[in-house]
């Protein structure tokens, strides 16, 4: 029986990516594993099967499979960003379900080989995360369960401050005056008659010189007291992080492609009447709007299919496929949403913006530009506050200072106290974050025993 | 090397030694019970708890669990959603902010709703007050009635030997969670499934034990005071039925007159007038004569009051005391200190009584309660007993 379901799964696939093919997706080789969703909900939580162990995991993964259990949410398949690319499907799904999950799967596969965003990232990753959790396993034996749970705790709370753009444009450092430059070693010899004084000491040197965004980085490398193994698990967490990032900087994107492409794939395929009604209901489902959220799967689909048929009127042609390949190539979700979600768009889609006034939460932009704008500002760093290390040597005392870049939106302030513990953990000497609430820029300081708060100056509103 | 075109591989591999998201999800229920350990005295005070009625699940927030992180604060955010078509500005969307914004894609990826309370019930939290409270200079005495020795396996748990597996009750909850789900059957057996004989451990000797609840119920015991000694008789209580078989409690409540209560009236009727703390240890001592001989009982009075004694009936209160501790394995004497004022007290006279079986407690606050409870019921050195 098992082998009987195998041998017409394969023979789906086949057939998908044939048709994938026609359709001109361009994907890594696949290679699909049918399994429990108890393990797919592993995945889920850990985002690969291979990551090092964590009780927050372990916390994820309960909320996914108590979700499931009670049928409130439902992971139908889940796909790895490598080469070759990795794709779950869940053991117990139906052959439709699975054949539209194999089509979804196929376009998400080549986003992930031909989107820009994804170019730097390391199509092993699979196999680099096992390593990263043997090592860590190996820090546990070592230096005791605990120690290493209680530093990965705080590594963890700061995984999203990298700096992504790191590897393309390296910070520009000051170089000295190329003309104040000797010609031979013993030019200085001649100057030594005009200097009867000795100059004063140079204005200190800010350090870093420019606001430094990877915190994780800064810390791994500067951080006062911190071990080898302690700078390894930092470099670890980092990494993973940086792996993840391109999938969040184009979520939107990437469900949209892949959603936009299962339908049309699966229409393709010569389908029962029967098969026809259940795809239509799986998909109806994928689509579903949220009056509290936006959902990827649909806005992204909606814009793919806006664009395509916006070229092909403008053009009186086929140019419409050609462009969104290329949408698909060069955009993330910021660019795309702002680039691509038009005035008819949001009308259609009726999106708004909401938020709390008083006890309840009201809609209270309804402009397209607004709405877009505002779509826009929950995207950018990937929705995680923008702080920077201003000044490692704050007081001349190394202690650390760090600034939120604000942006008319507020931090959480219980949130942030205790998050500043985590940050003086892995610097060794009081850490201060300047922000602003409510109009009035505050520096809030842990000095290793309490949080404590500074006005620095009321801004005008 | 693929032929015809196919660039796919399929598998199915054996999943079930795949445990990391069991080993991990215990990992953090192990730091569940570890916070609220943690924060034993204030949990253990909670009104919602002493007033309930004993079978609640409730829900305590765990702090230390949530994972901290720099983050936007939700409720002063802007949104995004979509309607069905004809939404405008000014239309209320909900009003609680929590079951709205939860529902929807994706773990966790909402910033500002992942606050995190854990839920336990009544049993699981005794479970872990009680963990290492005992009754203190517990004795064997004469048993009363044979006791059936042995093992026996009258319970079915989540946890067990493999050996000890319940196979009915396994696929009998492998069949619930399934259709659950929505599909009926036994397959997938997961470890949440499993179900495990287990067996009562029973004591490793017989003892016969008598609590006397003894709590001051005057006029000067404001509801704050009541309070608090009733939270202390609640966990004792219910300390005492989990962990022995064998222990009977007396209820004993007084102003200048003492007299036996039933637990419900104990724990609820209010009372008022003067205070002779000296009627009740002679009650005490008279159903100790008449139902509970030393010889047989282990003998264990708790008396609570805010110390306010009418000054004339001290001296009679020591003398008193000294008999019961003659007869008893510990006397507790718990005095609740009224933050606002504060007079003479029975504690000062008490001072002056200097045996290791008479334990003296003071508490102010609420969360004092689980440390009373923690001198009361911890075996010290074993008082020599005679």
């Amino acid at each position: 029986m098992a082998d009987q379901q195998i041998k017409l799964l394969e023979k789906a696939i086949k057939e998908i990516q044939d048709q994938a093919e026609k359709f001109g997706l361009d994907f890594f080789p696949m290679r699909f594993e049918l399994c429990p969703a108890d393990i797919l909900y592993t995945f889920g939580a850990y985002g690969m099967p291979t990551r090092f162990s964590h009780w927050s995991f372990g916390k994820a993964f309960y909320r996914l499979k108590t979700q499931y259990d009670y049928n409130l949410s439902r992971i139908y398949e889940l796909i790895i960003n490598s080469d070759p690319c990795y794709a779950f499907l869940l053991d117990g799904n139906s052959l439709l379900q699975n054949k539209l999950v194999i089509a979804h799967v196929f376009a998400h596969s080549d986003f992930f080989k031909n989107n820009v965003h994804f170019a730097h990232t390391n199509r092993q990753m699979v196999e680099t995360m096992a390593v990263h959790a043997q090592r860590i396993r190996e820090y546990e034996f070592k230096y005791g369960r605990n120690e290493v749970e209680i530093f990965l705790d705080a590594v963890l709370a700061l995984q999203e401050h990298i700096n992504p753009y790191r590897l393309i444009k390296e910070p520009e450092r000051q170089k000295p005056a190329e003309e104040n430059k000797p010609e031979t070693p013993y030019d200085d010899l001649w100057s030594l008659e005009d200097k009867d004084e000795p100059k004063l000491p140079v204005k200190e040197k800010k350090f870093p010189a420019e606001p430094e965004k990877d915190l994780l980085q800064f810390l791994m490398q500067h951080g006062h007291y911190l071990e080898d193994w302690q700078r390894d698990i930092i470099a670890m967490v980092r990494e993973e992080v940086l792996y993840f990032w391109p999938q969040l900087e184009t979520k939107i994107m990437n469900e949209g492609w892949a959603t936009y492409w299962h339908v049309r794939i699966i229409r393709a395929l010569d389908l029962s009447e029967e098969e026809a009604v259940e795809f239509a209901k799986m998909h109806s489902q994928v689509v579903q709007p949220s009056r509290m959220s936006l959902n990827p799967y649909l806005l992204g689909m909606k814009i793919f299919e806006s664009i395509e048929k916006r070229w092909d009127q403008e053009n009186k042609g086929e140019s419409g496929r050609e462009k969104i390949f290329e949408v698909r190539e060069l955009e993330n979700d910021i660019s795309f949403i702002r680039n691509y979600l038009t005035e008819e768009l949001v009308e259609e889609l009726d999106l708004y913006l909401y938020q709390k006034v008083g006890h309840e939460w009201k809609i209270v932009e309804k402009d397209w530009i607004k709405v877009r704008e505002g779509i826009v500002n929950k995207l950018v760093n990937c929705g995680y506050p923008y702080i920077v290390v201003e000044d490692g040597d704050y007081l001349g005392k190394g202690e650390l200072y760090l600034r939120h870049c604000y942006e008319d939106r507020e931090l959480d302030v219980p949130y942030l106290e205790k998050t500043l513990p985590y940050v003086y953990l892995l610097w060794g000497k009081p850490v201060h974050l300047e922000t602003v609430i409510e109009g009035t820029t505050i520096l809030f300081t842990y000095d290793g025993r309490k949080n404590s708060r500074q006005i620095l100056r009321k801004d005008k509103k | 090397m693929d032929t015809g075109g196919k660039n796919f591989l399929i598998s199915r591999e054996d999943w079930s030694l795949h445990r990391k998201g069991y080993l991990d999800q215990q990992r953090h229920q192990e730091k569940v019970k570890e916070a609220i350990r943690n924060n034993l005295p204030d949990i253990i005070s909670e009104e919602s708890i002493i007033m309930s009625d004993g079978n609640k699940v409730i829900k305590i927030p765990i702090r230390s669990l949530e994972e901290y992180r720099f983050r936007y604060n939700f409720r002063k955010q802007q949104h995004a959603g979509q309607g069905d078509g004809k939404s405008k500005v000014g239309d209320v969307l909900g009003s609680d902010p929590k079951s709205g914004a939860d529902k929807g894609s994706g773990a966790g990826d909402k910033p500002g709703i992942d606050y995190y309370e854990a839920e336990i019930t009544l049993d699981e939290l005794a479970e872990i007050v009680f963990e290492e409270f005992t009754l203190p200079n517990l004795e064997e005495k004469k048993k009363r009635e044979l006791e059936d020795k042995g093992y026996r396996f009258n319970d079915i748990r989540k946890k067990g030997l493999m050996s000890n597996i319940d196979r009915k009750r396994t696929l009998l909850e492998n069949l619930k969670r399934n259709a659950i789900r929505g599909r009926p059957g036994i397959y997938n057996i997961t470890p949440e499934d499993l179900r495990f004989k287990t067996w009562e451990v029973t004591p490793r000797y017989e003892s016969n034990a008598v609590v006397l609840a003894m709590m001051d119920t005057s006029g000067s015991m404001g509801t704050y005071e009541k309070y608090m000694a009733r939270s202390f008789f609640f966990w004792m209580v219910r300390f005492l039925r989990t962990k022995y078989k064998q222990v009977e409690i007396v209820f004993l409540a007084h102003h200048t007159q003492a007299k036996e209560v039933t637990e419900e009236e104990f724990f609820t009727k209010g009372e008022s007038g003067g205070t002779k703390c000296s009627s009740v240890y002679e009650l005490a001592l008279n159903i100790i004569h008449d139902r509970y001989p030393p010889q047989d009982y282990n003998l264990y009075p708790f008396h609570f009051s805010d110390g306010d004694n009418l000054p004339s009936d001290n001296e009679r209160c020591i003398t008193l005391v000294r008999k019961l501790l003659t007869l008893c394995n510990l006397f507790g004497y718990c005095e609740i200190v009224n933050p606002y004022y504060r007079s003479s007290t029975l504690m000062s006279v008490y001072k002056r009584i200097e045996d290791p079986k008479f334990v003296k407690v003071t508490v102010k606050e609420k969360s004092d309660v689980y440390t009373a409870l923690r001198i009361f019921f911890s075996d010290k050195e074993k008082v020599a007993g005679h």
